[in-house]
């Protein structure tokens, strides 16, 4: 693993401040979410098969519950998606966007390998 | 406006049938409608009567709506026998004194199975076979009996043949005529059918007339043939039917010379404030003892009620298909030949037991009539054929070679518009495309939008080819893929797995998908797997396509946290277990609720107290549930003969074998079983995939019912099996079921959708006919010797316990979790309450 992975939104915008390191990526089964926290808040950071990194938040806003993390990821029409174990609604990985309401976004989250260690930004990402 | 007074008398098939015709054209502002009905339940299914052998459900074969007659005001007496009809006041008696006007009146009496004049015909334990009361004195009957006969051995005759057969009878046919089924069939044919039927064990009679029935010696009664004799214990009469004219005849309408009311083509009698219709009606001096017909006569007379449709009957076509007593008959216009010039092309294949004959024109341009016993696939196409009086193809030999010989198979698109496809329904072509342009997409939605295949069902193989069709026209054809990472149906995908041996995503997607999977694809495929290799759930390869609940061996609950269900295996459980899930609950704080299924559910656990909680479980003995996954679930009982004062098998026994050996089974979508220890049902079996009942030889095993949201009675698949055929048969059965059922499809959308139905369902599992059987019992037996308790392995593995944590960087669990206390117990905080809870 040579390459580090950072969400590309974040390093442009640059408003990263302090990352925080949260785990070894050894810990995350390829394909597969945990749950992170982070000060006040609760992530869900995945790690899919070809390796990259991605951290939304954890609460779900449909069913208010933090269990995003337990989600399935996948793919709907070429973008990455990670679907609430509850009421299945699907999230972008990327922007954070609900497929199934625009109106939904979820906060994104910087995130990035160093070494082996998984750091997240504890500022969210802005879109739009 | 006054509303007219509108009788109707009879409610079967063909008045029932009226009265939706004239709901239909709003007949209801016109007419007050009442409806006297001799019989004590309203419309039923008789040409499906014989249903009621084996599945002994009156309910099932009725054909009145619930509710119908209450929401369109019509008033229906049940056991109201009418016993005259006064025209000059028109006004109706019934036979207990009751009189009721009428302004227009409709005569729906149907027939009456006709009884030869047979000395000794009166006899206690004679029968006639129409009505539902007379199959309960036939069932009655038959206990005790060992030997049937059936006078007559036409349609109906047969079909009481098969169900003496059934109940277990030796079983004989006696036909006066020289062949069976001689209207429909001809001498090759007849012959044919006589071969196979005696091959299933009734023996029949051919050209044998009963002079008289006297007192038998070994038997209830001898019926006497010259000088033979045949003893038996029951006889049922089904000799034809004649029209139930005895009202008519009495108020002096006008009769046929053979009996039946004289009607024109609006089925008005000769009192134009009397309409007849059905059975009953006599039209240019013929009798229709078809179903068909007299829906169309009830169509036509609820037209001319109403003032709409002026074309009127038309006469009708009387081919038939059907299946007796396993057998293929299918019979269409001029069988026999009887066209002047006509020819036959004649097709007879002793051995496989298949007959074909086509009558063709003199021309030998036109199909006239035809003949197939033992295979009556090509029903459809030459019935299509013979009415559109289309140009056959090719050669007349062509249309009964076997299939493969290069038989031209008329396509759907062969058809015109005005094509009839169902005959019982009178559904064009062209109102089946009507229907799918509006929006149909499935035979299901056809059936219930066009009604077509839902009285005899024989064309249902061509509604399919008219949907196909006309869907592909309209490039809509529906697709089964499973999701847009695989063009492939879940049935496929399966097949493709197990033939390969596939047992990784990544293989599967690089072979036969595309993308990155979804969550669809994925659970649907991790339980394709399980259902083939039956791997632990959890190896890295498997846990990403795990659903959260398979993840984490747990039901995620509305708040995130999860339910935890133990194993009770047939719901018997000994104090002790029951004590320790008691402390269990109570050291967690976990609400705790009975379940359907017979266990006890507890909830509120935090993903990370899963490991602590099963370990305790584990512990005392307990096993996983599996109440997590698509998979088995429970299996139901009743305490049986254990305790039980009407208990005649072990169910509990049984039910606990059942659970032990399906255990972990992961499938298509969850299934339940229940046993029940007799006919009282008590673990109500029916509602299940799988029930048995006990009987006093064995178990009756019913499969596809189904509770929930559309609830389905199980239908009765075998009788009296003992232990082992029982297990052989739910072997076969789920395996079959796991193999080609579509994802998330349960057993009883998966039965209707199979389009041979129940009989073809039997004909794989019970008659073995695609030769599956002893590699779907081998699939099972591989399921059943590698199961293993996924929470036992699970606590044995240090780092599967590292995924049961909230955060992965911090030990604490989720501190947004708020409960409320109601009822003793706790349950998660609805979102108001939440705000009040943070707040104060």
């Amino acid at each position: 693993m040579s390459e580090t992975i950072i969400d590309k939104p974040a390093s442009r915008q640059g408003t990263v401040d302090t990352w925080q390191p949260v785990c070894r990526l050894e810990e995350i089964v390829p394909e597969t979410g945990v749950g992170v926290r982070l000060a006040q808040r609760q992530v869900a950071l995945f790690r899919t098969r070809d390796d990259r990194l991605f951290a939304l938040d954890n609460h779900d806003p449909f069913s208010h519950a933090n269990v995003l993390a337990r989600g399935l990821l996948g793919s709907v029409a070429g973008r990455r998606v990670v679907a609430s174990p509850l009421y299945k609604q699907h999230f972008c990985l990327e922007t954070g966007e609900c497929i199934e309401d625009a109106e939904v976004r979820l906060q994104v989250f910087p995130v990035r390998l160093a070494g082996d260690r998984v750091e997240i930004a504890a500022s969210p990402v802005r879109h739009g | 406006m006054n509303k007219q007074q509108l009788l109707l008398i009879g409610h079967g098939m063909v008045g029932q049938r009226f009265l939706e015709a004239l709901v239909a054209r709003d007949g209801l502002s016109r007419f007050d409608v009442t409806v006297l009905c001799g019989e004590s339940r309203p419309a039923y299914d008789r040409v499906g009567l014989t249903r009621y052998f084996t599945e002994r459900d009156a309910d099932a074969l009725s054909l009145t709506p619930s509710g119908f007659m209450e929401a369109h005001g019509i008033t229906l007496k049940l056991d109201t026998r009418v016993s005259g009809i006064d025209r000059q006041a028109r006004t109706v008696t019934t036979e207990t004194g009751e009189r009721l006007g009428y302004d227009r009146l409709v005569l729906a009496t149907g027939s009456y199975p006709f009884v030869p004049p047979i000395d000794g015909n009166d006899r206690a334990g004679c029968f006639v076979y129409r009505t539902l009361e007379d199959l309960d004195a036939i069932i009655q009957a038959a206990e005790g009996a060992r030997v049937g006969a059936v006078i007559g051995g036409g349609l109906l005759g047969l079909e009481a043949a098969k169900a003496l057969h059934d109940l277990g009878l030796e079983t004989h046919v006696v036909e006066f005529a020289p062949r069976l089924m001689a209207v429909q069939v001809d001498e090759m044919g007849g012959a044919l059918l006589r071969e196979k039927i005696e091959a299933l064990g009734v023996t029949v009679h051919a050209g044998t007339g009963t002079q008289a029935i006297t007192d038998g010696e070994q038997h209830r009664h001898r019926m006497v043939f010259g000088d033979r004799h045949l003893e038996t214990d029951v006889i049922i009469f089904s000799a034809g039917i004649r029209p139930q004219d005895t009202l008519a005849r009495a108020c002096e309408l006008t009769v046929g010379e053979r009996g039946g009311v004289m009607i024109d083509d609006h089925c008005v009698t000769s009192d134009p404030a009397i309409q007849a219709i059905g059975e009953v009606a006599l039209w240019s001096e013929r009798v229709f003892g078809l179903v068909a017909p007299g829906y169309q006569m009830a169509e036509c007379a609820a037209d001319h009620l109403c003032g709409q449709g002026e074309s009127g009957f038309q006469g009708a076509d009387m081919s038939t298909k059907l299946k007796l007593m396993g057998v293929d008959v299918a019979s269409i216009g001029d069988a026999h030949g009887s066209t002047p010039g006509s020819r036959s092309a004649v097709f007879l294949d002793q051995s496989a037991g298949v007959y074909k004959k086509a009558v063709v024109s003199a021309c030998g341009k036109k199909l006239l009539g035809a003949v197939l016993v033992g295979d009556a696939s090509d029903y459809g196409d030459l019935l299509q054929l013979c009415l559109n009086s289309i140009d056959l193809p090719g050669d007349p030999a062509a249309l009964v070679a076997p299939a493969g010989a290069g038989a031209p198979l008329l396509g759907a698109d062969a058809l015109p518009d005005s094509a009839q496809i169902c005959s019982c329904n009178n559904v064009s072509k062209g109102a089946l495309c009507q229907a799918i342009d509006a929006g149909c997409t499935s035979v299901a939605d056809l059936k219930s939008d066009t009604r077509a295949a839902t009285t005899c069902g024989g064309c249902a193989t061509l509604v399919k080819q008219v949907l196909d069709s006309e869907l592909a026209k309209r490039g809509l054809e529906v697709n089964n893929h499973l999701c847009e990472h695989f063009a492939y149906s879940r049935q496929a995908l399966y097949h493709l797995v197990r033939v390969e041996g596939i047992d990784s995503f990544d293989a599967l997607l690089e072979r036969y998908g595309e993308g990155d999977g979804c969550d669809l694809c994925k659970p649907t495929v991790a339980s394709i797997f399980a259902s083939c290799w039956n791997q632990y759930v959890l190896t890295p390869e498997l846990a990403g396509l795990q659903d959260t609940n398979d993840y984490f061996l747990a039901n995620m609950q509305r708040d995130g946290t999860y339910s935890v269900v133990p194993r009770v295996p047939g719901g018997e459980i000994t104090p002790d277990k029951l004590i320790t899930i008691g402390q269990v609950a109570k050291k967690y704080d976990l609400y705790t609720k009975i379940t359907g299924g017979q266990r006890v559910d507890l909830f509120g656990a935090r993903v990370d107290q899963l490991p602590a909680i099963w370990s305790e479980l584990v512990a005392a003995g307990f096993e996983s549930g599996h109440a997590y996954g698509k998979a088995m679930r429970t299996v139901k009982s009743c305490v049986g003969s254990t305790w039980c004062r009407y208990g005649v098998q072990d169910s509990v026994a049984m039910a606990i074998r059942l659970e032990e050996r399906y255990r972990g089974l992961r499938s298509p979508h969850k299934i339940k079983l229940g046993v029940s220890g007799c006919t009282r049902e008590c673990a109500e079996a029916q509602s299940k995939d799988i029930g048995v009942i006990a009987t006093e030889k064995g178990w009756n095993l019913y499969v596809c019912g189904n509770g929930g949201m559309r609830p389905r009675h199980a239908e009765l698949f075998a009788s009296d099996l003992d232990d082992d055929q029982l297990l052989r048969t739910i072997d076969r059965f789920l395996m079959f079921y796991i193999r080609t059922a579509d994802r998330l499809q349960r057993t009883s959308v998966w039965r209707e959708s199979l389009e041979g139905g129940l009989e073809y369902l039997r004909e794989v599992i019970l008659d073995d006919s695609l030769g599956l059987a002893d590699e779907l019992e081998a699939q099972m037996a591989h399921i059943v010797d590698t199961y293993q308790c996924e929470w036992k392995t699970t606590l044995q593995d240090e780092e599967k316990l590292k995924r049961f944590r909230h955060f992965i960087n911090d030990a604490t669990p989720d501190n947004e979790l708020a409960y409320v206390r109601e009822r003793e117990q706790r349950r998660p905080a609805y979102p108001h309450e939440r705000i009040e809870l943070v707040e104060s």
